[in-house]
């Protein structure tokens, strides 16, 4: 190894990590300083002036993707930057600043430095998951990346909930990346390189080593654990409910769109040759026959248990696990355009939960925890009622609101890779499913605009800041739907 | 500037909501609703035989091939005017709301806007966005506004309110999503580079896939015209919407799943009418099976409003008896059969909205009671005469009495039938004998009951301007085209034969 790690030229990596280590120091410095002159400022001050520094970390990231010549690669593929991968990347920045400003509110912790700065770490993890193509690296920073979830999880020290959370999250992610790194070895070994484009050379050919075949399920099942895919969800349900709500609707947007990504990326560009068919009456073994399974689970398991729940952020993760489903057959298309489309999916579905949880993040001071508690919301909070008519409208695939395009698009995808529309299958029960989401979502929206709550509740008191960000997440829902070129335009259709 | 009938509509429900006071509210919808039934009819006015109008057609979404194409043809036309009066009806008609009556109006409009999107467009993924938004709206006006069976009050009816509302948004939905599997596998098939009609008229899909692909999305869109056995929703929903939205739902609503199967199911996927090649239980196509689900529903639908003791389900379910005369005329095949059926969702949308009026509002509203045998006593004919009058003239525009627009279009869907299915024609005609008899019932025992000893007269508030109006806007309506069916058959018969239609003109079309 020693001599090819020499090639690398420490310019050539300092200026295509200048995005990542931007946004790392901006967490340094917000921590640094949250520990020495903050510590005795307001709480308010505190989280004010964290966010601010991790906003401008950020944007100025953000600005040397969009501005600086920050395309290439290093050798050994580990880091392969493509415009494709400044997008999602452009677009995980976005999602961070948006938790960083919903995170603003929260009251429960004192320890405000760590939570932004872990928020900011995550962030530089996914930056870099998306960025290569190495199998070492992707799997560092994965463990970086849920490390750093972890904690985020079990953030709120006094609920026994979070701690619970956290620690089934850890215990389950544990496991996947067992099952993942055994997989990565397995890869290794039938390939003879951890470079994504060099196992493809050597996997390709007409017929699969039975040692691949182990290799690419552990992989699925690693990664099924990160996307949250059934039967791999288990610890969904609890992280999402247990969770501090910010750092649910991190988990379930951010890391969401970076683990999509590099699942792409693994079996579409590492595992092109051992793709499979998963037609009816057209199967042949490979990936996609594995996640077909995974996707028709997920949207089945996730989409009827959603119907039984009565705690609204146990809906929101097992519908989450449903959306994986869907997400997944933009894998299984592994065309051009489920790639597209995939990406226009993740990130609509992002922007539309993290403004879920966001809106929910904002009425957990008034005890909202159950469906039922949501009663005659539209009177206490109008406006936050509307965002969350918005998202979750958006969720059931309701136009003109993105989540509906994201729908039409990924199964237009996943209808047209296969020949006389083999995949028909999968997608009838898709849409079959997506028909059965509306019933929970009406549910929520009904008690939160049909049942009138107590006649003398409060109105809810709810900061600007949460307010704003809220409005824009819904803003965006809103015009990606209308309007789905703005963002196909850049991710390639 | 027939684009602006959908804009307006939003313009109006976002200015409805906003309205600082309910009268504003109000005046607000109904300029909104007027202002469409008045595009409607200076397009009429202007419109030459056959014409093919197009509004707007420009790149939506490029990357996939989908247009904003806005366009009308005679029977986009015809509906559009049909969803003007009755909107403007439904305005009318729900003066007296007085909870959240900002809010109320703001979805109506929202719902109305949909409507409009829906029979003016001819790319069929807008279509679909517009026939998705009209599904919501209809979800809360019933959920917030609606009228429980009798009987049930309180905590009671508001589940029931709930169920029905409930149960008509899963409905559309589930039909929906028929929809949407067909319609992207007929993106896909057609090569992925265009969304218009006439793009997918054009790329003449393999038979396979029509036969395919019909039923499919044809189900999809019938569920929503009530057809048998996926009706269900409709007797409910109808019964527990407000007036209003029970006048859109059976008025225009129902149309739109008509509207789809004509204009998405037969016009695009027209051999997956062709035969089977083989014959199961005496059928042998998709066509006749369509057939004889229209037919029982015809049947059905009146037979069981003979028995309903609820005057609003009495009327609920003869709408599903009369759109089985609507999908009946559409699987003729024929031109009178598709003329009439084109022509019977103008006159049910219009009747049924003026059935619905008079017993949800003039009715229910001042009795509180929709029980046959508790409104008998109350010698409505005394107490309300107006209402008992609209009622007759309505029950015998829907039993199709001739000058009443119903005759006409029963009538040549029964001349279409003869020619498709001979023997249908009997099932269909008792069918039509039992909607006399339950329009009698119904009749008879709201307004003409035996006044019971020591009965109070009661003293029910006058029909007020409003309501007045409303009912004539619908009685002129159901009248000049029964006395003047050219009025529309003129809009309806040359648009059969434009190039879109060609598909379903061979067999038995003559």
């Amino acid at each position: 190894m020693s001599p090819i790690l020499n090639a690398v030229s420490y310019a050539e990596l300092l200026r295509l990590t200048l995005p990542e280590i931007a946004v790392a120091v901006a967490g340094l410095v917000l921590l640094a300083l949250d520990l020495t002159a903050l510590r005795r400022a307001a709480l308010k001050l505190r989280f004010g002036v964290g966010a601010l520094i991790g906003c401008v970390g950020c944007l100025i990231a953000a600005y040397l993707l969009l501005h600086a010549a920050v395309l290439g690669s290093l050798p050994e593929a580990m880091f392969v930057i493509t415009p494709l991968t400044c997008i999602v990347q452009l677009a995980l920045l976005g999602l961070a600043v948006l938790t960083l400003l919903l995170s603003t509110s929260m009251k429960f912790t004192a320890n405000v430095g760590e939570y932004l700065a872990l928020i900011l770490f995550a962030t530089v993890a996914m930056m870099f998951l998306v960025a290569t193509q190495n199998l070492l690296l992707i799997f560092v920073a994965l463990e970086f990346l849920s490390l750093s979830l972890y904690v985020l999880t079990g953030f709120d020290k006094q609920s026994r909930q979070s701690a619970e959370a956290s620690l089934k999250y850890f215990l389950f992610g544990g496991m996947s990346a067992g099952f993942l790194l055994f997989g990565m070895s397995l890869l290794y070994g039938v390939s003879g390189s951890i470079e994504l484009p060099k196992i493809a050379a050597a996997v390709s050919g007409p017929a699969l080593d039975p040692l691949l075949l182990v290799a690419l399920v552990m992989v699925a099942i690693g990664f099924g654990f990160k996307v949250a895919a059934a039967p791999f969800h288990l610890w969904a349900p609890d992280a999402y409910q247990g969770a501090p709500t910010v750092s649910a609707g991190f988990i379930a947007s951010s890391s969401k769109v970076a683990s999509f990504f590099v699942f792409g990326q693994v079996v579409m560009v590492g595992l092109a040759g051992a793709a499979g068919h998963g037609a009816y009456r057209g199967y042949a073994p490979g990936w996609v026959p594995v996640l077909c399974v995974m996707a028709a689970l997920s949207m089945v398991v996730g989409n009827l248990a959603a119907i039984a729940q009565t705690s609204v952020r146990r809906l929101l993760a097992y519908s989450a696990i449903g959306h994986a489903g869907y997400m997944l057959l933009g894998l299984i298309a592994h065309t051009p355009m489920g790639t597209a489309a995939l990406l226009y999916y993740v990130i609509t579905y992002a922007l539309a939960t993290l403004g879920a949880f966001g809106a929910l993040g904002s009425l957990e001071a008034e005890g909202v925890d159950k469906i039922a508690d949501l009663a005659g919301l539209y009177r206490r909070a109008p406006g936050l009622s509307l965002c969350m008519l918005v998202f979750l409208l958006s969720l059931a695939g309701i136009p003109p609101l993105a989540g509906f395009f994201g729908k039409f698009y990924i199964f237009a995808a996943a209808l047209q890779a296969e020949p006389h529309l083999g995949l028909l299958w999968l997608v009838l029960l898709a849409v079959a499913m997506s028909a059965v989401s509306l019933y929970y979502y009406l549910r929520v929206l009904k008690q939160i605009y049909v049942v009138d709550g107590a006649r003398d509740a409060p109105a809810i008191q709810v900061s600007l800041v949460t307010r704003v960000t809220v409005w824009v997440l819904a803003a965006l829902v809103v015009v990606l739907g209308c309007a789905p070129g703005l963002l196909l335009r850049w991710i390639g259709a | 500037m027939l684009a602006w009938t959908i804009y307006i509509s939003f313009l109006g429900a976002l200015a409805a909501r906003l309205s600082p006071s309910r009268m504003l509210a109000r005046v607000v919808a109904l300029l909104t609703a007027v202002a469409g039934l008045g595009i409607g009819l200076v397009a009429l006015r202007h419109w030459v035989p056959g014409e093919f109008l197009t509004v707007a057609r420009v790149a939506w979404i490029p990357q996939l091939g989908i247009s904003y194409h806005l366009a009308a043809d005679g029977i986009s036309l015809t509906l559009v005017l049909l969803t003007g009066i009755a909107a403007t009806a439904g305005v009318l008609f729900s003066w007296n709301i007085e909870k959240r009556t900002q809010e109320f109006f703001a979805l109506y409009l929202v719902l109305i806007g949909g409507v409009y999107g829906v029979f003016l467009s001819f790319d069929l993924f807008l279509l679909f966005v517009f026939y998705e938004i009209a599904i919501i709206p209809k979800y809360f006006l019933i959920a917030i506004w609606g009228s429980a069976k009798r009987g049930a009050a309180g905590e009671d009816a508001g589940s029931q309110r709930e169920y029905a509302a409930m149960k008509l948004a899963l409905y559309s939905f589930a039909g929906s999503a028929l929809v949407l599997a067909g319609m992207v596998a007929a993106w896909v098939a057609s090569g992925g580079h265009s969304m218009s009609f006439d793009a997918l008229v054009a790329a003449h899909f393999s038979a396979r896939l029509q036969m395919g692909l019909f039923p499919l999305v044809f189900v999809g869109f019938a569920v929503l015209a009530g057809m048998w056995p996926f009706h269900t929703w409709a007797p409910t929903g109808h019964a527990a919407a407000p007036t209003a939205a029970s006048m859109l739902l059976a008025g225009v609503v129902m149309k739109l799943g008509a509207y789809g199967c004509l204009r998405v199911a037969m016009m695009l996927f027209p051999a997956g009418m062709d035969p089977w090649g083989f014959r199961v239980l005496g059928l042998g196509s998709w066509r006749e099976v369509f057939a004889l689900l229209a037919v029982i529903g015809i049947v059905y639908g009146a037979s069981v409003a003979l028995v309903q003791r609820d005057f609003k389900f009495v009327i609920g379910y003869s709408s599903v008896s009369h759109m089985g005369f609507v999908l009946l005329g559409l699987m003729t095949l024929t031109q009178i059969g598709l003329d009439g059926a084109v022509l019977q969702m103008f006159s049910h949308g219009v009747i049924a909205g003026l059935l619905f009026a008079v017993v949800g509002r003039m009715v229910y509203d001042r009795t509180h009671t929709r029980d046959l045998n508790e409104l008998g006593p109350m010698q409505l004919a005394h107490a309300i005469p107006f209402a008992a009058v609209t009622f007759i003239l309505a029950g015998m525009a829907s039993i199709g009495l001739p000058g009443f627009s119903g005759f006409i279009a029963e009538f040549q869907v029964l001349i279409g039938t003869w020619r498709s299915f001979a023997w249908m024609i009997a099932v269909a005609g008792i069918g039509i004998l039992v909607g006399i008899a339950f329009t009698w019932r119904a009749l008879t025992k709201a307004f003409f009951g035996e006044a019971t000893l020591g009965a109070v007269e009661h003293a029910l508030p006058p029909i007020t301007l409003p309501e007045t109006l409303g009912a004539l806007l619908l009685l002129a309506s159901t009248l000049t085209v029964g006395l003047y069916p050219r009025i529309l058959t003129d809009l309806i018969l040359p648009t059969l034969h434009s190039p879109l239609f060609e598909g379903l003109r061979r067999g038995a079309w003559r």
